[in-house]
């Protein structure tokens, strides 16, 4: 693998997280590092924190107060080229832009209760966009972008809860990517969806890598090998090994790697 | 609208009603001040209501509608029990899923009715019956006791059969594996898991029997003297206040303010433990 | 076989029991249609009670119960979305959502002296406003409890991806929470709108009754519930027979919006 073309997006620097009245923290000095244009994915037995880490990414831990960081989590400014600590934002606003530039995917498809088109839309209008025909084209881009374009055309104004399940998940997708973030978390995307539904949105994701970078967590081990570039693996909070897919997988450094990889654990 | 005023103005809307709560008992103790002066704790045990000459002065006393509340809810709730415990049990272990919806619906309607109707139909059909079948006058304790229970009724079969759906279906399969016949799965299943929410809609009851007003004053018979046999007319707090508040004055309505506190804080004594030492808060 | 006899016996019982209940639905329900419909005319509906009829009341007993669900709906539906939403699990939002859930419980008697104490004596005369109030003051209690459970339902999935969006929690509250529950809120509203309008004791003292036509809520404001009230004491036929007419129309209104209501919902489920 070529390492010129590899650029930092964000940096978790020695990030410690405790929940909400928990006596001990979850993530214990985690350190990892998000490529740009690349799949990352976060692996390891439940409850090991995969998803904590990813939702500390984009600061919805924040929706339920109480919870405490440690450390730092640093974002690349594509304007300065400058990485600043997003665990520093406080006002509302500035969370707020932190979401519209990294968006998230939830394991539970969650269209609102509202039509296809206005499902795409309602990031772009809560950014501000009012022009109709500036919206209609990028709600258009979005639904393409997430393969999903061609079963909705004909149904924009219907209500999203109308599609199935996969066809939902991709509406989630849309929505998120309406926004054009610069990093999109996927927390399980697939793990409530049928076999081709899935095939469907893997396919998606591999294909979204061209312009968004992603983060995944998976407890499917073969869906991290088939589509990450790069795979993290944790074990009780800690990140116990972090490298390219191919050397986690077929000669991990860590025994304990080695042992959940060929299914001792987990 | 920012942010932070939508979350003040919701802030405000909900400490409203702590308001309104303290605001009522403090208007009711201020207002019942002269008549808790004049007769202090005596009031609950005088048996007088009498205007003083020229409308100064007068004896009131609590005793005969405090004593016509606790009866007729009383009656009501020996009646109501049973027939509301029934009318559960048949809805959850009973009837067939096809029947549970209509027959729930129609307790949830039996429920909807408005007291003044129960009043009304109390007063002309069912009082006659009462009064041929057990003597009497039609109107007194017996007649609202037993319409108050009809009243009561679907409220407590619905607190408890939601109770005793709680139960979890494991717990009932493996007591009928057991050989265990219907009635003693209930019995020595279902009643105990579901005893805190059982004993909350009867306590709940109570308290909403207390204050009930319409139908009583229809059929308790409005009338300031002790009930000796179960038949006779007398009257109750709510029908006192409902008949006689208007036209009262001076000592009088004060007395009034002092019963319609002692109503409210006894209710909402009641209702408070029903609520949270047997039903829980359901999150 | 004792255990099997007693099974019986107890079963029996209980069915007999639903069906006491059933039967009193029915006996009342038949017995009030009988009457009331045998007692209404035309006039019913087209006169005042000053002449016979009950125009007056029902516009009457319908506008204060209408105003007070302008006032009790804001209030109960914003102080639900405190406690949902913003509550975070504190004290005091475990006192509000309590007391709240008593006070839907408390005697209606009460709150009409306590109206009378604060909107009536004051003015020194009965008025529409201080029925209104009494009304709102017994609504919004339900509405919060309403509005709290229905919020509690949405996924909270819901709301974290409106906020991965860049929602603020004003935004995901009203444009995506909110709408996900407006099926059960408005059910509800709906349904402590039939209950109050049904209410006679919180509107005996503050907005008493008012024999003619009037929209004007600084006096005396015709009400149905109050004028049956009245009407059923009076020894002549005629007013009897209006009585059972206004109970009648009463009735059906409460029970047509009761089944409204939980039909709406059933098609949630």
């Amino acid at each position: 693998m070529e390492k010129q073309d590899l650029k930092a997006v964000m940096d978790v620097k020695d990030l410690f997280f405790t929940y909400p009245g928990a006596p001990e923290p979850t993530l214990k000095k985690n350190n990892l590092t998000i490529y740009k244009n690349k799949i990352t994915a976060l692996i390891g037995p439940s409850g090991c924190g995969k998803s904590t880490l990813l939702r500390a990414m984009n600061r919805i831990h924040d929706l339920y107060p109480g919870a405490q960081y440690e450390g730092k989590i640093d974002l690349l400014n594509p304007e300065t080229d400058k990485m600043e600590n997003l665990l520093d934002l406080q006002k509302e606003d500035e969370l707020i832009g932190l979401r519209q530039r990294v968006g998230m995917i939830f394991q539970k498809p969650t269209p609102f209760p509202m039509s296809i088109y206005d499902n795409v839309a309602y990031g772009l209008k809560l950014s501000g966009l009012k022009n109709k025909s500036e919206l209609d084209g990028r709600v258009e881009k979005a639904l393409k972008d997430a393969a999903i374009w061609k079963e909705a055309k004909d149904r924009l104004k219907e209500s999203a809860l109308g599609l199935s399940g996969g066809q939902q998940q991709r509406l989630c997708i849309a929505r998120s990517v309406a926004l054009k973030p610069e990093i999109l978390l996927f927390d399980e995307p697939t793990s409530a969806l049928d076999p081709i539904s899935t095939g469907a949105i893997e396919e998606l994701i591999t294909e979204l890598k061209k312009d968004i970078t992603v983060a995944i967590v998976t407890h499917n081990m073969q869906q991290a090998s088939r589509l990450s570039d790069y795979t993290t693996f944790m074990y009780l909070g800690d990140i116990i090994e972090f490298d390219e897919t191919e050397k986690i997988f077929v000669n991990p450094s860590v025994k304990l790697t080695e042992e959940y990889i060929t299914g001792r654990f987990g | 609208m920012s942010g932070n005023l939508f979350r003040n103005l919701s802030f405000f809307s909900a400490t409203l009603s702590l308001f309104i709560l303290v605001g009522i008992f403090a208007v009711l103790f201020s207002y019942a001040q002269q008549s808790l002066h004049e007769f202090g704790f005596d009031f609950l045990f005088i048996e007088e209501w009498e205007a003083g000459e020229d409308d100064e002065g007068g004896i009131f006393g609590g005793y005969i509608p405090i004593i016509g509340t606790l009866l007729s809810t009383l009656i009501a709730m020996v009646i109501a029990t049973p027939l509301a415990m029934g009318i559960a049990i048949f809805l959850t272990e009973i009837a067939h899923s096809k029947i549970v919806k209509p027959f729930s619906i129609a307790i949830e309607l039996l429920a909807a009715i408005p007291s003044i109707i129960y009043g009304m139909w109390g007063l002309f059909y069912f009082a006659p019956i009462v009064q041929s079948t057990v003597g009497g006058n039609g109107v007194g304790l017996l007649t609202a006791g037993i319409v108050l229970a009809i009243m009561v009724i679907p409220f407590m079969a619905a607190i408890t059969r939601d109770s005793m759906n709680t139960t979890p279906d494991v717990l009932k399969e493996s007591a009928y594996a057991m050989g265990a016949t219907k009635f003693e799965v209930i019995k020595d299943v279902v009643m105990p898991y579901a005893k805190g929410g059982i004993i909350g809609s009867i306590i709940l009851s109570l308290g909403r029997a207390l204050g009930e007003t319409m139908a009583v004053a229809f059929l308790i018979g409005s009338v300031m003297s002790i009930p000796k046999g179960i038949t006779d007319p007398t009257t109750s707090i709510p029908v006192l206040l409902a008949n006689n508040f208007a036209e009262a004055q001076d000592l009088e309505i004060s007395s009034m303010y002092y019963l319609a506190l002692i109503l409210f804080v006894v209710s909402f004594a009641i209702i408070s433990v029903a609520k949270f030492y047997f039903l829980g808060r359901k999150k | 076989m004792n255990r099997l006899v007693l099974n019986k016996v107890v079963l029996t019982l209980s069915t007999i029991s639903a069906l006491i209940g059933i039967g009193f639905l029915f006996w009342i329900l038949i017995t009030l249609s009988y009457k009331g419909i045998a007692s209404i005319q035309l006039s019913t509906f087209t006169n005042d009670l000053v002449e016979g009829g009950i125009r007056n009341l029902l516009v009457g007993q319908f506008t204060m119960a209408l105003m007070a669900t302008f006032i009790a709906v804001p209030l109960g539906v914003l102080a639900g979305i405190y406690l949902r939403e913003y509550g975070e699990n504190s004290r005091m939002t475990s006192i509000i959502r309590s007391l709240s859930d008593v006070m839907t419980s408390a005697p209606s008697i009460v709150i009409g002296v306590f109206v009378f104490a604060l909107m009536v004596e004051p003015f020194g005369t009965y008025n529409g406003w201080a029925g209104v109030v009494a009304l709102a003051i017994m609504m919004v209690p339900i509405i919060i409890g309403t509005t709290d459970n229905m919020l509690a339902l949405v996924p909270k999935e819901l709301r974290e991806a409106g906020i991965a969006l860049g929602g603020s929690k004003k935004q995901v509250i009203m444009q995506i929470v909110l709408k996900a529950a407006k099926v059960g809120v408005t059910t509800g509203i709906l349904l402590s709108f039939a209950r109050i309008i049904g209410e006679t004791a919180p509107l005996l003292f503050t907005s008493a009754n008012n024999q003619f036509f009037s929209m004007d809520l600084t006096d005396q404001f015709p009400s149905l519930t109050v004028s049956i009230y009245n009407l059923a004491t009076y020894p002549d036929e005629a007013s009897r027979e209006l009585a059972w007419a206004a109970s009648f129309i009463l009735t059906a209104i409460v029970l047509f919006i009761n089944l409204v209501g939980r039909y709406v919902t059933r098609h949630k489920q």
